[in-house]
């Protein structure tokens, strides 16, 4: 069986570990696997429609460029697997405890502190909830590390750091943040949005795939937490179990860029 | 199924404690609450831990997942277990181990290899006993002997202070492959490096009280220390090492306490040598209790004596230097009368350590002509 290899983004050094372990546990099984670490979304999915990788660990960003990518250039992408934890998110605009602000209404003309720019979950849906309800507000970006689509943690907290140091009105954050947050000190906060829920990660391959693909996905559900070789794996990943991949959690984020015109540059250069 | 009220605690200010301990004893809870900001976080806080949760009108129904945290007993708090597995790792003897935690190189994992009954206690004893060097030693008591004699003592304790750095790196060494689960001897070990730690400090001190640099660090001295370095068996290094050269160090700080020539070099020693006869009663506990599971042990610590001296029998012998420094410490002054009396002590204290390596190799079980025969072949450099 010829080695399948999958590719990832770097935006925590706990990556190598993670599938350091993922690729010892595969080979064991009978699947040779190897990764492929790269620093920004978008050249991982250039490099999957290349074909220098077989499947994608992909953020709910990158799974849409994927999936418009292969559809200009003649191709299929689908979602075979993803964590249990990636499944009915939601994220909250928050303001401080004491803010008079009970809407998003009221937010209107006030500075919204966000992620970085390309984060899904702290960037664009919520903005997108304030472009629905016509309220217009003065974005204030938090960037850290753009190309990894908010992977990293680090600009919604500086987001929340400048929601409770005055800088900024509201704030987004992905909902379980903010109960991390408050963990940290960070708060107290008060939440005066909640989006629709919608889908994050997903493992993405290309029609044309690798024969180890069924049997690669088929030891990806099997895994236990119970299993003393992978749970340190699932805790640093973040799940509890993988649950097959499914698509119809895009559609906001799909709705945001669409309104934004996220992707159009660089689709169009593609 | 459960009711649970968390009334206006959010999930923020400690709320999930409530829900966790509820989800304990019962798969299926039904929480109500008056919280702000509980239908946010609720949802995420059950996904983060596999727990399923809906919204109804009364409430939110949340369904214990399957993912609990279990693990097997790492033995029981006040006995060890024969063989400690590498994967208890790090944690308390008798706390419950989740799997999967990383493997450490911890070698000394055999109960018979480095545990005593004692440690405890002596650990505990240590711990009462630790003294602080700069309220327990008379620094400004009067220093009124002659200058050679003085720079005799200088070269004493510039050998003391070789000799308790091995004290100090050589058990280390152990310290860190011994598996924690031998919690006692670990921490016995670990308040010795201290004591030996201490040691150096006071040693040091008294030795530039007078003086702005230390005596002569020999080749032979130093040729046999390093051998204790060689030994990569717990109980042949702390055979040679606690036993054998602590316990004749111990003599000599007595020989110090005795018949040094002023007040501070007198109490320096006396307090080392409280905390050293700990160091030979751990040694000679744990050889005993290992001589008695393993007798063939016995073979190997005398084999390591004759090694130990074939190594050594080309290095300068007696450690003159020091032996000459003695006889002056001792004799407080150049008259005749004096050295004389000097002279005999100190072939007393060489007769003293032998007599007390006897004894501890009888202790062990080895028969008085073999106590001889090896306490004979120990280094000349006492250690």
């Amino acid at each position: 069986m010829s080695e399948l290899i999958l590719g990832a983004v770097a935006y925590d050094a706990k990556v190598v570990p993670i599938w350091d372990g993922f690729r010892a546990w595969f080979t064991a099984r009978g699947v040779p696997f190897d990764y492929v670490l790269f620093t920004n979304y978008e050249r991982q999915v250039e490099a999957h429609l290349r074909g220098d990788i077989h499947v994608a660990w992909n953020s709910p960003l990158a799974w849409i460029e994927m999936v418009r990518l292969a559809r200009k250039h003649g191709r299929d992408a689908s979602a075979i697997a993803m964590r249990d934890t990636d499944r009915d998110l939601t994220s909250v605009v928050v303001v401080r405890e004491d803010s008079s602000v009970r809407s998003l209404a009221d937010l209107r003309g006030k500075r919204v502190g966000v992620g970085a720019a390309d984060s899904p979950q702290a960037t664009l849906i919520p903005l997108l909830s304030f472009a629905d309800a016509n309220v217009e507000v003065e974005v204030i970006r938090h960037d850290v590390l753009v190309g990894k689509h908010g992977d990293h943690i680090g600009g919604e907290r500086d987001a929340v750091k400048a929601l409770l140091a005055g800088t900024v009105d509201a704030a987004c954050v992905i909902d379980g943040n903010r109960l991390a947050f408050a963990r940290e000190g960070l708060g107290p906060t008060r939440v005066v949005h909640v989006t629709a829920p919608f889908d994050h990660c997903n493992m993405t391959v290309l029609d044309g795939a690798p024969a180890s693909v069924p049997r690669f996905r088929e030891l990806l559900l099997a895994m236990s937490y119970d299993d003393p070789e992978v749970r340190p794996l699932l805790d640093l990943e973040g799940l509890k179990v993988w649950q097959p991949g499914r698509t119809t959690g895009y559609t906001l984020l799909e709705r945001a860029c669409d309104r934004f015109g996220t992707l159009d540059a660089w689709l169009a250069a593609r | 199924m459960t009711e649970l009220d968390l009334d206006d605690l959010g999930l923020d200010e400690g709320g999930h404690l409530l829900v966790a301990h509820a989800l304990v004893s019962s798969e299926r809870v039904l929480v109500r609450g008056r919280a702000e900001n509980l239908a946010v976080d609720l949802p995420a806080w059950c996904r983060a831990r596999g727990d399923r949760c809906a919204r109804t009108d009364v409430g939110f129904v949340i369904e214990r997942g399957p993912y609990q945290r279990t693990g097997e007993r790492a033995g029981s708090i006040d006995r060890p277990v024969d063989h400690a597995p590498a994967r208890w790792g790090l944690a308390a003897r008798g706390a419950r181990v989740e799997a999967g935690a990383p493997l450490l190189d911890l070698p000394l994992a055999a109960k018979s290899a480095v545990w005593a009954d004692e440690a405890a206690r002596l650990y505990a004893q240590a711990a009462a006993a630790q003294w602080d060097p700069a309220t327990a030693i008379p620094w400004d008591a009067p220093v009124e002997h002659p200058a050679e004699v003085e720079d005799a003592v200088v070269q004493v304790m510039t050998y003391l202070i070789e000799n308790e750095t091995a004290a100090l790196l050589v058990p280390a060494r152990f310290l860190s492959r011994i598996h924690p689960h031998f919690r006692e001897v670990m921490q016995l070990l670990a308040i010795q490096t201290a004591d030996e730690a201490r040691h150096i400090e006071v040693f040091t001190r008294r030795a530039t009280l007078r003086r702005q640099e230390l005596g002569l660090s020999t080749a032979g001295g130093q040729a046999s220390l390093a051998s204790l370095f060689d030994e990569p068996e717990f109980a042949i290094a702390s055979f040679l090492l606690s036993v054998l050269g602590e316990g004749s160090f111990l003599s000599l700080l007595w020989f110090l306490r005795d018949h040094a020539p002023d007040l501070c070099t007198r109490e320096v020693a006396r307090l080392a040598a409280q905390d050293e006869a700990r160091h030979v009663a751990f040694g000679l506990a744990h050889l005993q209790r290992h001589l008695g599971e393993d007798p063939s042990l016995r073979g190997r610590l005398a084999a390591a004596i004759e090694r130990r001296h074939a190594a050594l029998a080309n290095t300068a012998g007696l450690n003159a230097l020091v032996f000459d420094a003695l006889v002056l410490l001792a004799a407080g002054d150049w008259s005749p009368a004096s050295l004389r009396r000097g002279h005999a002590a100190v072939v007393e204290l060489v007769g003293d350590m032998d007599r007390g390596r006897r004894q501890r190799l009888s202790r062990l079980g080895f028969s008085a002509d073999e106590a001889t025969a090896l306490s004979a072949l120990h280094t000349r450099n006492f250690m």
